[in-house]
């Protein structure tokens, strides 16, 4: 069991949870990720690790609610136990000096891609975040991406937020731009980084995405995270979950993230049930 | 001389209709009047071919005799000096090529039903452990070994180095241990209790249990030299799924029968939405594989509700290496066979799902490397088969990561790691390995008794003999 240090809602629907889990925490690098089961009778999830720490035997991860397992995680708080929490697993994030690196996150990606942007510009890199969200009220972790980077550029789908566009818009301005772009790094939803890729492939520029099937054991066992990156089958658990964006067939993934809809509906439906039941009349 | 009893008797089973809609365990299991019956069959030849036969050496004759007695406490204890898993093996081993081959019996087509007696013994203990008696365990070696992965090699193993009074921790990636035999090994063939209860048995002799642990993740083999471990067990196994190669395999629908197999055992999609991992079988399901795993992933298919389960297999019945007996079970079931049959590529419907699959009708040529004969495609022999769920049971390789995280192993071309045949010492000082991450993917018993050997050989290191 490991105990759930803190809770933080960082938006209405995306939370963090700082986990007790020393032996992970000793051992975690930026674009890894463990693997979440919430009681006895849960799924195994993938969540990416978004910060951890040694000293304090800790490991932050941040989720969105979507299906039956976030929404049952986000039911819990501090001093909550999880059943169990396995990592890190995964390739760390490739870091070097590149040069100057654009890192553009959406979603929870914003608290995946911070310790990878913080880790480039450790090595030297000149890192230019861009972070997008739908709407004001989904934005977070603006102060700790722009610490982490040289720049940072806020963007909101309606404009109730800085600059109204997608992230790809600010990518494509970099990229005509004079400054040099020796890499991209496209954390968040599936079509934020096939869109990013998309946009980077004309420049020749390197993109690294960081891909989230649907994943089972997460060390490689079961093939369900396979996806295809250069037309060769690759398991995102155990080759990824970091890949070239240019070579990976986005349209298989999104197929393969969309296997379970149905079922997922049905667990939804199940875990709301539950919870009405557990409610007194 | 009393005159031989030819008559085996045979293991009640539920009735193929009935199991094969439900995951209760298909064997029922001897009654105290079958088990005396069959074990008075036994003549306690003095050869004990048998017990030569087993790869873990049980005393057959000796917990035969204390069971025909009625001396169940000392059958078990018979049954146990050798072998810490006897429910496990008494349902999952293959003795018909094993103990049960070499029974002087065997002569008359008729050898005592060793594997249905064990069972007999191993559930009776259960049923009464009050009257289980605690081994003899040497006075503590001071010496600590570190076992990695929790499958039968490493339980084995583990139960052995602790008797010989060394510290054992096993660390297992999953959230359960038992390795193959929970995740792999369907419930209607081995109840998860079974495998919970025998690993109760192993814990209860001073091994520690770590769970959630991945060995060359959150700790390496160096690491675990490093920080006061003196020896170094490698049981992972081979749970690295292979797959056919072929356009569209990666259509929604299509399985490894790890994936299959691992939600449904393990993650117990079986009885989803009560447990939260879905598993998506539709009517008309092809295996791919002729091995017991495609037996397990087929029987498993018509018990989630498939209305047609076909095992496609490349080459003929003969060559099947899957257990007779659980070709049987599948065939009663109402499982379908295509033998000589070899897929080539799979198409998808508009949600990218699986929809159909193209196949080569096969002969068979010359043996190959296995020694069974090779397929070859039969020139415009190209069929459609209609299918909604596919899983791919071709075997499995064992996983790359304690090779590629451990200075000094050494693997071969199949990406098993080279050991002693005998001993399970790898090249590298002070780690041993055994179980399929050496053989490939082979028999629970093979892999027990390769822990048994390996932990024989650390004890000898450890005590510098």
């Amino acid at each position: 069991m490991y105990k759930i240090l803190l809770r933080q809602d960082l938006v209405p629907n995306i939370h963090l949870f700082k986990i007790e889990a020393p032996a992970v925490a000793r051992k975690a690098q930026a674009g890894q990720f463990i693997i979440v089961r919430v009681d006895e009778k849960g799924e195994r999830i993938p969540l990416t690790i978004a910060d951890w720490n040694a000293k304090e035997g800790s490991v932050s991860v941040v989720f969105m609610e979507v299906g039956a397992t976030t929404r049952q995680l986000a039911s819990l708080g501090a001093g909550d136990m999880i059943a169990d929490f396995v990592g890190p697993l995964g390739l760390p994030t490739h870091v070097e000096d590149f040069g100057t690196v654009a890192m553009v996150a959406g979603g929870v990606g914003v608290a995946v891609i911070t310790p990878i942007a913080r880790a480039m510009k450790q090595k030297g890199n000149r890192v230019i975040s861009i972070m997008g969200a739908r709407s004001k009220n989904l934005i977070f972790w603006e102060e700790e991406l722009r610490s982490a980077s040289d720049q940072l550029i806020v963007v909101t789908d309606d404009g109730s937020y800085m600059r109204k566009a997608l992230v790809t818009e600010p990518l494509k301005e970099l990229l005509l731009g004079p400054e040099k772009i020796s890499r991209v790094v496209a954390i968040g939803p599936t079509m934020m980084m096939k869109f990013s890729a998309l946009t980077s492939q004309p420049f020749g520029v390197k993109t690294i995405v960081s891909l989230n099937p649907i994943m089972v054991d997460g060390t490689g066992m079961c093939g369900c995270c396979r996806v295809s990156v250069g037309g060769q089958t690759k398991f995102a658990c155990v080759d990824g979950p970091d890949f070239d964006g240019h070579q990976v067939d986005w349209d298989l993934l999104l197929n393969r993230q969309r296997v379970y809809l149905d079922e997922e509906k049905l667990s939804v439906e199940a875990w709301q049930k539950e919870l009405a039941a557990a409610r007194p009349a | 001389m009393p005159k031989l009893n030819l008559n085996r008797e045979p293991m009640p089973r539920q009735e193929p209709k009935v199991r094969a809609r439900n995951f209760d365990e298909v064997a029922l299991g001897y009654s105290a009047e079958q088990a005396m019956a069959e074990s008075s069959r036994c003549i306690q030849c003095p050869k004990r071919p048998c017990t030569g036969g087993c790869p873990v050496s049980v005393d057959i004759p000796e917990f035969i005799k204390a069971l025909r007695e009625n001396d169940m406490p000392g059958a078990v204890k018979a049954l146990k000096r050798k072998n810490a898993l006897p429910g496990i093996c008494g349902r999952v081993c293959p003795q018909e090529s094993q103990c049960e081959a070499v029974c002087t019996l065997q002569k008359q087509h008729a050898p005592v039903a060793i594997g249905r007696l064990e069972r007999f013994v191993a559930d009776w203990e259960r049923s009464n452990p009050e009257s289980s008696e605690s081994p003899a365990i040497e006075p503590p070696s001071g010496k600590n070994v570190a076992v990695v992965g929790s499958g039968p090699s490493s339980l084995t193993a583990s139960a052995d180095l602790a008797k010989m009074g060394h510290k054992v921790t096993i660390f297992e990636a999953l959230h359960v241990p038992g390795g193959v035999l929970v995740y792999g090994i369907p419930q209607f063939r081995l109840p998860k209790e079974i495998v919970q209860n025998e690993v109760n048995y192993v814990t209860s002799l001073g091994v520690d249990l770590k769970l959630d642990s991945v060995i060359g993740r959150i700790e390496t083999v160096d690491e675990l030299l490093g920080n006061g471990y003196n020896a170094v067990f490698l049981g992972t196994g081979a749970g690295l799924p292979m797959f056919l190669g072929c356009p569209g395999e990666n259509l929604g629908g299509i399985y490894s029968a790890n994936e299959f197999l691992t939600r449904t055992n393990l993650m117990k999609a079986y009885l989803f939405p009560k447990y939260v991992t879905p598993i998506k079988v539709g009517k008309k399901v092809a295996v791919i594989g002729g091995g017991n795993v495609a037996m397990d992933s087929a029987r498993c298919a018509l018990r989630l509700g498939a209305e047609e389960v076909s095992i496609i297999y490349r080459r003929s019945k003969t060559e099947m290496p899957a257990r007779h007996e659980e070709v049987e079970n599948a065939e009663e079931e109402g499982i379908l066979f295509k033998f000589l049959t070899n897929p080539i590529s799979f198409t998808g419907n508009e949600k990218g799902s699986v929809k159909a699959m193209e196949c080569n009708e096969m002969e068979l040529g010359e043996p190959d490397a296995s020694g069974r004969r090779r397929p070859v495609p039969k020139k415009g022999s190209e069929f459609t088969m209609d299918v909604d769920t596919v899983v791919v049971a071709l075997g499995t390789t064992p996983n790359p990561l304690i090779a590629s995280t451990t200075e000094g192993l050494k693997t071969t071309s199949h990406g098993t790691l080279v050991a002693d045949e005998v001993t399970g010492k790898t090249v590298k000082d002070r780690v041993w390995a055994g179980g399929d991450i050496v053989t490939g993917a082979a028999t629970v018993i093979s892999a027990m008794g390769a822990g048994k050997r390996a932990a024989a050989s650390i004890d000898a290191f450890i005590r510098g003999k």
